[in-house]
């Protein structure tokens, strides 16, 4: 065990005193506050490329003008259809609408510009055309603008969690997001910290250590070593990641942006609250990042990163031993690589729609798929047991594939210059001794 | 010292180690020798406890083999390398400390050794930066640092420049004369042969001969001499001996010559100094070469 305890420990400080370790963990922090701040500063400032549309309205219907949005503006021309068409020649940025006289007959608007108009534009003048050809239908229907008015619905929910400990808010989109954020940094991090794995071991065959090691301890212990060891670099990496983010997010969000958004705010005269109000998405982040529950979320993306790397480390290990160098690692990785994707496309395509499904269930029990499924799941609320029995899972697992992995390595690091199959690793395994 | 018992080591479909037997006394040096491929790294393995054998027993000083063997012996195996980018006296610690030494123990020895090697200014270096002359001396203070009982050296020489090569010779006696045992596993029969006391052949995984090296060569003594003389050899057909070879320059006859079993060399002698005027006359002593031929056609 002590010797263990030395391989981990070489493991360790030989890749955290590296420059690119401390490069990694100072960066990726300034890249997540990085994007934190552009958000919000656009969603302050709004985007300064708003496409102005110019509307040639021949029917007449749109007499009142449309209604200017965030993503694109109106402006009511005067000019014949001709002269405006030769403007949108001239200027790639120009987007012209040509409604025709026959509108409420069926007939097809036109938008003109050199460049494809973006969905976002397009959705937004047809909203807004929808609307106001319908106000227009009812009015002739007989109901009056005043009555028009008041049907106005605004509906929005707010989603609240109802457990024993009473109500709280909660933000299902937060929600999705830590989710989402955490399952992709485990399915990340699962390849980046295998791979170091798997390229440890085959550096270790290829400089012609692993003798003179295993001479001293057993392959076994090496094996578990340089697991655990790298294992223990990737904790520390997110530890220090989280502290930094958490640091620099609260500073950046009571010292930069406090100040901002009142000065916005005040700036802004009574009437034009709505659109201050609309500039709110940055807080609107930070409350709802306050909703996530991180005391459980925290843990958990904890446990399931170390048991899935284990897990998975394991068998990047005996890929590492099977080999002599990185080229020859492509047939391997393929059975270590499909479930990891399988379960993350999963993950974003079925299991945020679907969280509680049976199948969502047997990914995120199953351990092959649990360490990415159950992050996405979480935030949305997982009971107890099936928590504790996918890690309890997790571990046997990581116990089975070790397992594995170690009857292949055993026999894979003292093999050198041999192309092997698969055929050839299930002899590995059954070798004695 | 080391007792190898009846040893058995199968893989797939290959039997890598058919009934190996050997023993090795405590102070000797021995050579285990056999062509690449007899299963010589095989036996090194399973004494290091890198593998097991299917059947059969090691003992160590009596005791079945164990882990706690295994600071006891150095090795010093064919495929060897180091941490390329590791300091070097960060490496020796790390792979001392692996063989059980405590850290203020490690730093000591691994200073002793690098000053008798003459490399102390090394300590800081990373391994890429030495050349592979230097890497071996390092390779080989690794081996031994830990003051093993038993040192067992697989293909020793090969990387080795003459020099070098020397020096790690010059070593591993003094490491034997005080006390330690030492194993030369090598498929170059030659380069050993005057260092061993004993020696084992092993062929296509079985061992086919061994003892003590005097003892072996004895055994395969065959009555065989080479004589240099001038003059004429009236007859060389006599009952005495058989011309084996003949070769002659201007004055100088050398003949190698097989004496018949009923007479001795001195009879051969005594003939010949009636005849010739004898300028050598020497026994032909089979190398290990020699005798492994000679066994592997039998």
């Amino acid at each position: 065990m002590n010797k263990t305890l030395l391989i981990i420990k070489r493991e360790y400080f030989s890749r955290v005193k590296k420059k690119s370790f401390l490069l990694m963990t100072f960066l990726v922090p300034m890249l997540i506050i990085g994007m934190y701040a552009l958000v919000i500063a656009l969603s302050i400032n709004g985007g300064d490329n708003v496409p102005t549309v110019e509307v040639i309205d021949d029917s007449g219907i749109f007499s009142k003008g449309l209604e200017n949005k965030k993503s694109v503006k109106f402006h009511k021309s005067t000019q014949p259809l001709d002269q405006a068409k030769q403007k949108v020649i001239a200027d790639d940025g120009a987007f012209l609408l040509h409604i025709p006289k026959d509108v409420a007959t069926g007939g097809k608007l036109e938008l003109f510009s050199q460049k494809k108009a973006g969905l976002s534009v397009m959705s937004t003048i047809e909203d807004q055309l929808n609307d106001q050809m319908r106000n227009k239908m009812l009015q002739d229907a007989g109901i009056d603008a005043a009555t028009l008015d008041n049907i106005k619905p605004d509906i929005e929910i707010v989603s609240k969690q109802l457990t024993l400990e009473g109500e709280k808010d909660s933000s299902s989109g937060a929600a999705m997001a830590v989710g989402f954020a955490a399952a992709i940094l485990i399915y990340m991090s699962l390849f980046i910290y295998g791979i170091q794995v798997m390229r440890g071991i085959i550096e270790e065959k290829t400089s012609r250590i692993v003798e003179v090691v295993i001479s001293s301890v057993r392959p076994f212990q090496l094996m578990m070593g340089k697991i655990i060891g790298i294992g223990l670099v990737g904790l520390t990496q997110f530890l220090l990641w989280i502290i930094l983010s958490g640091t620099l997010m609260t500073v950046a969000t009571n010292v930069l942006f406090k100040d901002k958004m009142e000065m916005v705010k005040s700036q802004m005269p009574s009437g034009q609250q709505q659109v201050a109000a609309q500039a709110g998405p940055g807080t609107d982040i930070v409350k709802a990042i306050q909703t996530v529950e991180w005391s459980y979320i925290l843990p958990s993306f904890i446990i399931f990163f170390f048991g899935g790397y284990m897990l998975y480390s394991a068998l990047f290990a005996a890929v590492g031993s099977a080999v002599d160098s990185d080229t020859e690692t492509q047939q391997f990785m393929l059975p270590i690589t499909l479930p990891l994707l399988f379960t993350y496309i999963m993950s974003f395509s079925f299991i945020v729609n679907n969280p509680d499904s049976s199948l969502s269930f047997w990914l995120s029990i199953i351990p092959f798929t649990s360490p990415i499924a159950m992050m996405v799941r979480l935030p949305f609320g997982v009971p107890m047991w099936e928590l504790a029995l996918s890690i309890v899972l997790l571990v046997g697992g990581f116990i089975f594939t070790t397992w594995v992995a170690s009857r292949i390595y055993r026999i894979g690091i003292l093999m050198y210059g041999k192309k092997v199959s698969f055929k050839e690793l299930g002899k590995w395994f059954m070798y004695k001794g | 010292m080391l007792s190898i018992r009846n040893i058995v080591k199968q893989y797939a479909n290959h039997r890598a180690l058919d009934n190996v037997s050997i023993e090795i006394e405590k102070g000797s040096v021995f050579g285990l020798l056999g062509p690449n491929g007899a299963g010589k790294t095989s036996l090194i393995r399973i004494i290091n406890q890198i593998t097991g054998p299917d059947s059969g027993e090691v003992f160590i000083n009596g005791e079945r083999l164990n882990p706690s063997h295994i600071s006891k012996i150095g090795y010093l195996p064919e495929e060897r390398g180091l941490y390329k980018k590791m300091e070097i006296g960060e490496q020796m610690l790390y792979l001392s400390q692996l063989k059980g030494l405590n850290k203020t123990d490690a730093t000591k020895r691994i200073k002793y050794w690098f000053e008798k090697m003459e490399i102390e200014s090394w300590w800081n270096k990373k391994v890429e930066d030495l050349s592979k002359g230097m890497q071996q001396k390092v390779q080989f203070v690794a081996t031994v640092v830990h003051d093993p009982e038993l040192i067992i050296l697989d293909e020793p020489f090969s990387g080795f420049d003459p020099v070098n090569a020397q020096v790690i010779t010059n070593e591993i006696l003094e490491l034997n004369s005080n006390g330690a045992t030492i194993i030369f596993s090598t498929h170059r029969m030659e380069s050993v042969e005057q260092l061993c006391d004993s020696i084992a052949l092993i062929h296509k995984s079985k061992k086919i001969l061994d003892g003590k090296v005097k003892d072996i060569r004895n055994q395969y003594r065959s009555n065989t001499y080479r004589v240099g003389f001038s003059g004429d050899l009236k007859s060389s057909e006599n009952e005495m001996f058989e011309v084996i070879e003949q070769a002659s320059d201007d004055d100088l006859t050398h003949l190698t010559i097989k004496v018949q079993d009923k007479f001795s060399a001195n009879d051969v002698l005594k003939y010949l100094i009636q005849q010739v005027q004898v300028n050598e006359f020497m026994e032909v002593i089979p190398s290990m070469n020699d005798i492994f031929i000679q066994k592997v056609k039998n």
